[in-house]
């Protein structure tokens, strides 16, 4: 038998019944449209979780006041509640430890800020202009303060886009407005670009301070609330984190971890953490996306054993022609595999359209990759051979004469 | 050549047993043009199956061209219905919902016989049975009982195989159609030597043949040669 002819029994047999082939496709369509369009959630979410990570800093190392948590041990003194660190240790960071491109010490607080009337609650950070450098900060309109700014305690601020839109939402140029921090007049130096994220931990409602500004006015301590370190080198990491670990222990005379007063955060580390959870998240919607299609080749399975009963007399009389187990079991393995197929092919379209439609307009992220696709090609298909080869077997095994004979 | 060995059949049914065929003895040259007669339910359609190796007898030894063909696998059974053996069965079996045209194909799809050559083949077979060219691509469903019939003797000898079995090939024609489809087998019979085995009913159909065979209750009770052989 010639592989075209298999292709038109299969045409003639899928188009006799077109309403029962169409449903039963439509059940791997579904299927194969959840499993592309939950994974591409599933990814989105991790790519955007990275994305936001990337975005802080990169080679970044934070270290921040408080006892250093063990594992298994759940009580903590809150994060950033200690005053362990100071400007001195920063210093000392930057003067001592190899292979740092740049040292950014911080405070930070929440405080009202007030302007021409509009008022909101916002973190407020005093740092140095390292910073900028250092969490990749970069401006939209003005400019950053300067170590001159810093030295003389300049009232000088850089706010963040969603600070402009509270406080000047119908200006453009900011340069030289008033606010007030905490009671006291400062001027704005300019805008912050939007870096997007959202909620507590967004980047983007922020007012920047020079450092020394912050802690003579606002936070009134010397303690810092974080140190943000550059790495030269992504392959230094390791190495600056643990120098800086033992660095500090000198300086704050500590002998063992247990009684560490601050703790070093690595960036790759915060990013394998986050990636780990989204890679969970993607592989359990990926899961029960792939119920449905199993569900789905049950229904093929289902269909293909109905047919091959009603055909059974049709069987019996290509056998007693001469037609060979291996033809009919091409046969109907071909149909169910082309069902399933077919149903891959819309499924995929709709899977995709799907993940479309929910970044527009429920804006979830979703990203569908290659890989994706592939696989669920790879798993209809073979749905279709794994669902369709006990009903075509069963076919191929059918006695000629008896199956003339079924009514 | 066609040898069968003292063939039985029989049918269990629980605790009921049918003896189809009894010992059945004989031999078919080739290039023979036989028919099978006797009454209803004596066994001839099954004698039939065993001689087209959709059956195989309980008891005894069924020689085809000095092959025993109990030692084939299901595949070399399969190979030689579809290269040498046309099949019209007694209830014709025809795909349905399927074109004229594509019912009559079907062994040469199988026989893996190129397109061009297909529908050249099949429009012969069409024409040696004086089917109407008007329906050759009507479905299967939409003929008549005559017409199915000529349908399905078509399609046995579309790939002019060397042994014709023919299960009363005339039942649903008309005098002069069933002439014709005789006609047909006796050319192939005389023209290219291919051996015809039929069962019918009608005398005059028998005729035909250049033999007669009798089988009542499942065994052979006359095997004669016909003196006045009918011509086409
Ligand atoms: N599958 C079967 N199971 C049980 N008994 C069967 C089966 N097939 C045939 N028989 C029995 O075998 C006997 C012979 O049947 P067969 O079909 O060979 O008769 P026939 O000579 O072709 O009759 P007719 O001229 O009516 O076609 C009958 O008694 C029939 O009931
Ligand atoms: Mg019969």
């Amino acid at each position: 038998m010639l592989f075209i002819d298999l292709i038109q029994e299969t045409y003639i047999a899928l188009t006799t019944n077109k309403v029962r082939s169409g449903l039963t496709m439509l059940g791997i369509v579904i299927g194969i449209a959840s499993v592309i369009a939950m994974i591409a959630v599933g990814q989105g979410a991790q790519k955007s979780v990275e994305d936001r990570i990337q975005s802080i800093g990169s080679n970044l190392l934070m270290i921040r006041p408080g006892a250093a948590r063990s594992p298994g041990q759940t009580v903590s003194q809150g994060q950033g509640s200690s005053t362990s660190l100071s400007l001195e240790d920063a210093d000392a960071i930057g003067r001592e430890i190899d292979g740092l491109s740049a040292v950014a010490p911080s405070v930070s607080g929440n405080y009202q800020v007030v302007a021409d009337g509009s008022n909101t609650r916002t973190s407020v950070t005093g740092t140095l202009p390292a910073y900028a450098a250092v969490r990749n900060v970069s401006m939209d309109s003005g400019s950053f303060f300067t170590e001159a700014h810093d030295a003389r305690r300049a009232k000088v601020a850089v706010i963040g886009p969603d600070v402009r839109d509270e406080l000047f939402p119908d200006e453009t140029d900011l340069t030289g407005k008033k606010i007030r921090i905490n009671g006291i007049d400062f001027t704005v130096l300019g805008l912050t670009a939007t870096k997007g994220g959202s909620g507590m931990d967004s980047s983007d409602d922020v007012v920047y301070v020079p450092l020394s500004t912050a802690m003579q006015y606002l936070t009134g301590s010397d303690s810092l609330s974080m140190i943000s370190v550059t790495v030269s080198d992504q392959a230094l990491m390791d190495q600056a984190s643990a120098d800086i670990s033992s660095l500090l222990f000198e300086r704050h005379g500590l002998s063992d971890s247990d009684t560490a007063d601050f703790r070093v955060m690595n960036q790759s580390d915060i990013v394998e953490t986050a990636s780990s959870v989204t890679e969970t998240f993607t592989l359990l919607l990926g899961a029960v996306a792939g119920i449905s299609l199993v569900v789905g080749g049950i229904g093929i399975m289902n269909m293909m054993l109905t047919t091959v009963t009603e055909r059974t007399r049709e069987i019996g009389l290509r056998k007693a022609i001469g037609a060979k187990g291996r033809d009919i079991r091409k046969q109907f393995l071909v149909e169910s595999v082309a069902l399933t197929f077919l149903g891959g092919v819309v499924g995929i379209g709709v899977g995709w359209l799907t993940a479309t439609l929910l970044t527009k307009f429920a804006s979830v992220s979703t990203s569908v990759s290659t890989s994706s696709v592939v696989l669920s090609f790879g798993v209809s298909a073979g749905i279709g051979i794994l669902f369709g080869y006990y009903p075509a077997r069963r076919a191929a095994r059918l006695n000629p004469i008896e199956a003339l004979r079924y009514e | 050549m066609i040898e069968c060995r003292n063939i039985s059949k029989i049918y269990r049914n629980g605790d009921n047993e049918t003896v189809a065929l009894d010992g059945a003895s004989f031999s078919v040259r080739d290039g023979e043009f036989l028919a099978i007669m006797g009454p209803s339910g004596s066994g001839k359609s099954t004698l039939m199956n065993v001689l087209g190796l959709l059956d195989s007898p309980s008891s005894g030894t069924y020689f085809l061209d000095g092959r025993d063909v109990s030692v084939l696998s299901e595949d070399e059974l399969a190979e030689i219905r579809i290269r040498k053996i046309g099949f019209v069965f007694q209830s014709f079996n025809l795909l349905p919902r399927t074109s004229v045209m594509r019912n009559v194909m079907l062994p040469l799809i199988y026989e893996g016989v190129p397109h061009a050559r297909r529908s050249e083949l099949a429009e012969e077979a069409l024409r040696a049975v004086e089917f109407p060219e008007s329906r050759w691509n009507h479905l299967s469903n939409q003929l008549s009982g005559g017409q199915m019939q000529r349908v399905a003797i078509a399609r046995a000898l579309v790939n002019a195989p060397s042994l014709i079995l023919a299960d009363e090939p005339t039942g649903n024609l008309d005098t002069k159609t069933g002439e014709l489809v005789m006609a047909a087998f006796r050319k192939l019979n005389l023209e290219k030597g291919h051996t015809v085995i039929l069962i019918t009913h009608e005398h005059d159909i028998a005729r035909y043949a250049d033999r007669i065979i009798t089988v009542r209750d499942g065994r052979i009770v006359s095997d004669f040669p016909n003196r006045d052989v009918r011509s086409a």
